[in-house]
């Protein structure tokens, strides 16, 4: 599979639709203590073959808006609105029994731990040829040299051996090649990624990384990348959208974001990354604590937190700006530059 | 993927098909159980016992129920009786065979039933949790709530004494404790994330149920059931020493137990024989049960 050309896929067909299009998402956790607001209306495109990175600290909602897209939540205690559409499907709206059929084919996802990912008492080829057979219906045979296929095509060495190998047998990386391995068997159209590299060691990710967007681009799929490591967003995306207390703040094409960012907390977030400044300098880092999901506070949720906050930020949301280059942040002081570009001002007093 | 991804595909040249042999689980527990001495002779032991309970009428010297006022309480050996009398002069050696079949029924049989009912209940509320797990699990402490052999007593009492009324009583008995394990281990799997990459890959939910929950909660459930036939067999005893069970002239390995009980200063060593197959049989089944828990262990 080594020598697979570069396919010329619908990505060059301009398109009308984005393949991904999420408008409003809203998800909260009811129980009798509490209602958790994990996720506060999202609302992305995201075209076929691109890769979103979606970024932001532990408890920011981006795993539950993954979830989401594959309706994985516990129904009972979980309220989902808004809309969600992937290809021609309206994955809010379709039936129980549909769901479960385009998971896999049409949506699948890639899980963070591979130490749990996978069935342990099932060899690895058993696993993939299970979900193989599954969506194609063939026979054992048939699913097991796909299963070898797969193993080949995320580039397990002797995959052969590695079939009739126990999870436990494999080291982590290959553990998570073989989980890569599982959700691409049914060829899907749009790959989940959560934090797929973030249990393993440093020189396995970047090898799983480059993994990851070079079948992301031999097969055309779309892909959203959940990470909190900047460096792995550089890597891969081609959209990043930065998340805080379940919204996007800041949203646009990968160097936008990343080399001028223009919402506070994206900005403080990239500052407190090790470049390469003095080992005696510290670090800066963001002060406070993310809002409790539970209670959130009106207004901006990072204006506790934030340095340039007025009086005012703490009392609605800001409304999300978007320059020409589809570049949005929502902050009360980001406002169109000269150059039509977003641009923050510290000096942009808030509405009342 | 593409067409064109596809057509890549296609035309690579062809592999060589997988000289892989797909053993499966139950391939892989048999060949590390193969290894195991110890269980392949307890394994064995237990064959040949329930063989010997099955057979009994052909392989049983005497009439197990044909007593002699001449013959009582005679030692091991007397004569033709290979392991003596009991106290009505019956023949030890065919009592003890026969009474394998009423004891081994009342350890395998409540069991089985039990860890089907009590396994499907366990990982029914394990698996939906809330309300469900609720109804079930409650349920189960009421009867966790009593001793269970008064809870037998109780029950074999209210329901009278017989083969099937006993077998009842101790599947009842022995449903709340197996329930729980099914459901603790089911709750754990439930939580792991290849249930999810199940459910991520489009798999329903009887499927995640049958090919990735039933098969981890097995084998603790059924180590944990293997335990509970020795448990059982005694249960029973119990309930027929109490006289809640088999009635007098049937042979069983309990009531042999008690009636003999009277005469243990007289003959020790016979008194002793039902007690002694109650010991060889349950260490069997722990032994097998043990070696069985190990062999399920992929990692091991």
């Amino acid at each position: 599979m080594n020598d697979m050309t570069a396919p010329d896929f619908t990505l060059a067909t301009p398109q009308t639709e984005p393949f991904v299009r999420v408008e409003d998402l809203r998800v909260k956790f009811v129980s009798r203590d509490a209602t958790v607001r994990a996720v506060n209306g999202i609302s992305f495109d995201l075209e076929r073959g691109k890769v979103l990175c979606v970024i932001g600290e532990s408890g920011s909602g981006k795993s539950v808006m993954m979830r989401s897209l594959l309706r994985l939540h516990p129904k009972n205690r979980t309220v989902i609105e808004g809309t969600m559409r992937v290809g021609d499907h309206d994955i809010a709206g379709v039936s129980d029994r549909a769901m479960i059929d385009l998971r896999g084919s049409l949506i699948s996802m890639v899980f963070q731990e591979p130490m749990t990912a996978l069935d342990p008492l099932y060899t690895v080829g058993d696993q993939i040829a299970e979900t193989v057979r599954r969506h194609e219906g063939v026979s054992k045979e048939a699913a097991w040299a796909r299963a070898l296929e797969l193993l080949d095509l995320v580039r397990v060495p002797s995959p052969e051996r590695r079939l009739k190998a126990y999870p436990h047998e494999l080291s982590g990386g290959l553990r998570q090649r073989v989980v890569i391995a599982m959700a691409l068997s049914c060829r899907p159209s749009l790959l989940l990624a959560d934090e797929p590299t973030t249990a393993l060691d440093a020189s396995v990710q970047i090898q799983i990384l480059v993994l990851l967007r070079k079948i992301q681009r031999e097969m055309g799929m779309s892909m959203i990348f959940v990470t909190h490591d900047l460096g792995v967003a550089a890597q891969i995306a081609d959209q990043v959208a930065v998340m805080y207390a379940g919204r996007i703040i800041e949203y646009g094409e990968a160097r936008d974001v990343l080399l001028s960012p223009q919402h506070p907390y994206t900005q403080a977030m990239l500052a407190s990354t090790a470049k390469d400044q003095d080992r005696d300098v510290p670090l800066e880092a963001i002060a406070g604590n993310p809002p409790d999901l539970r209670a959130l506070p009106d207004g901006c949720s990072f204006a506790p937190r934030c340095k340039y906050a007025g009086p005012d930020c703490t009392l609605t949301m800001p409304p999300p700006i978007t320059d020409a280059w589809g570049h949005m942040a929502r902050c009360f002081k980001v406002g169109i530059g000269p150059a039509g570009k977003l641009r923050f001002d510290a000096k942009i007093a808030e509405p009342v | 993927m593409t067409d064109a991804t596809a057509d890549a595909l296609r035309d690579l040249p062809a592999r060589p098909a997988p000289t892989v042999r797909v053993r499966g689980y139950w391939g892989s527990v048999w060949n590390r159980l193969r290894y195991d001495y110890v269980t392949l002779f307890c394994l064995a032991l237990i064959l040949v016992i329930i063989g010997l309970a099955i057979f009994a009428p052909w392989v049983a010297p005497m009439d197990p129920y044909k007593s002699s006022m001449a013959h009582r309480l005679k030692p091991i050996g007397y004569r033709n009786y290979l392991l003596g009398t009991d106290e009505q002069g019956r023949d030890m050696l065919s009592r003890l065979l026969y009474g394998g079949r009423v004891s081994l029924t009342m350890g395998i049989l409540p069991v089985g039933l039990a860890t089907i009912i009590g396994g499907l209940f366990g990982v029914v509320a394990g698996y939906f949790g809330g309300a469900v797990n609720m109804v079930i699990m409650r349920t189960m402490d009421i009867f966790f709530a009593f001793p269970s052999v008064l809870l037998a007593v109780a029950i074999s009492g209210s329901l009278g004494g017989g083969i099937t009324n006993q077998l009842l009583t101790l599947t009842v008995v022995l449903i709340p404790p197996l329930c729980r394990v099914a459901e603790t281990a089911t709750s754990q799997v439930r939580n792991m994330d290849f249930v999810d990459a199940a459910r991520s890959t489009g798999a329903s939910t009887a499927s995640i149920l049958f090919t990735h929950v039933l098969i981890n909660v097995m084998s603790p459930v059924l180590v944990y059931a293997s335990t509970l036939v020795s448990v059982s067999i005694i249960l029973a005893s119990g309930l027929s020493f109490l006289g809640l069970g088999v009635s007098p002239p049937t042979a069983d390995w309990g009531l042999m137990l008690s009636t003999l009980r009277q005469s243990i200063y007289v003959q020790p060593l016979v008194s002793a024989i039902p007690g002694i197959a109650i010991l060889i049989t349950s260490i069997a089944f722990n032994l097998v049960s043990d070696g069985l828990r190990q062999a399920m262990d992929v990692r091991a």
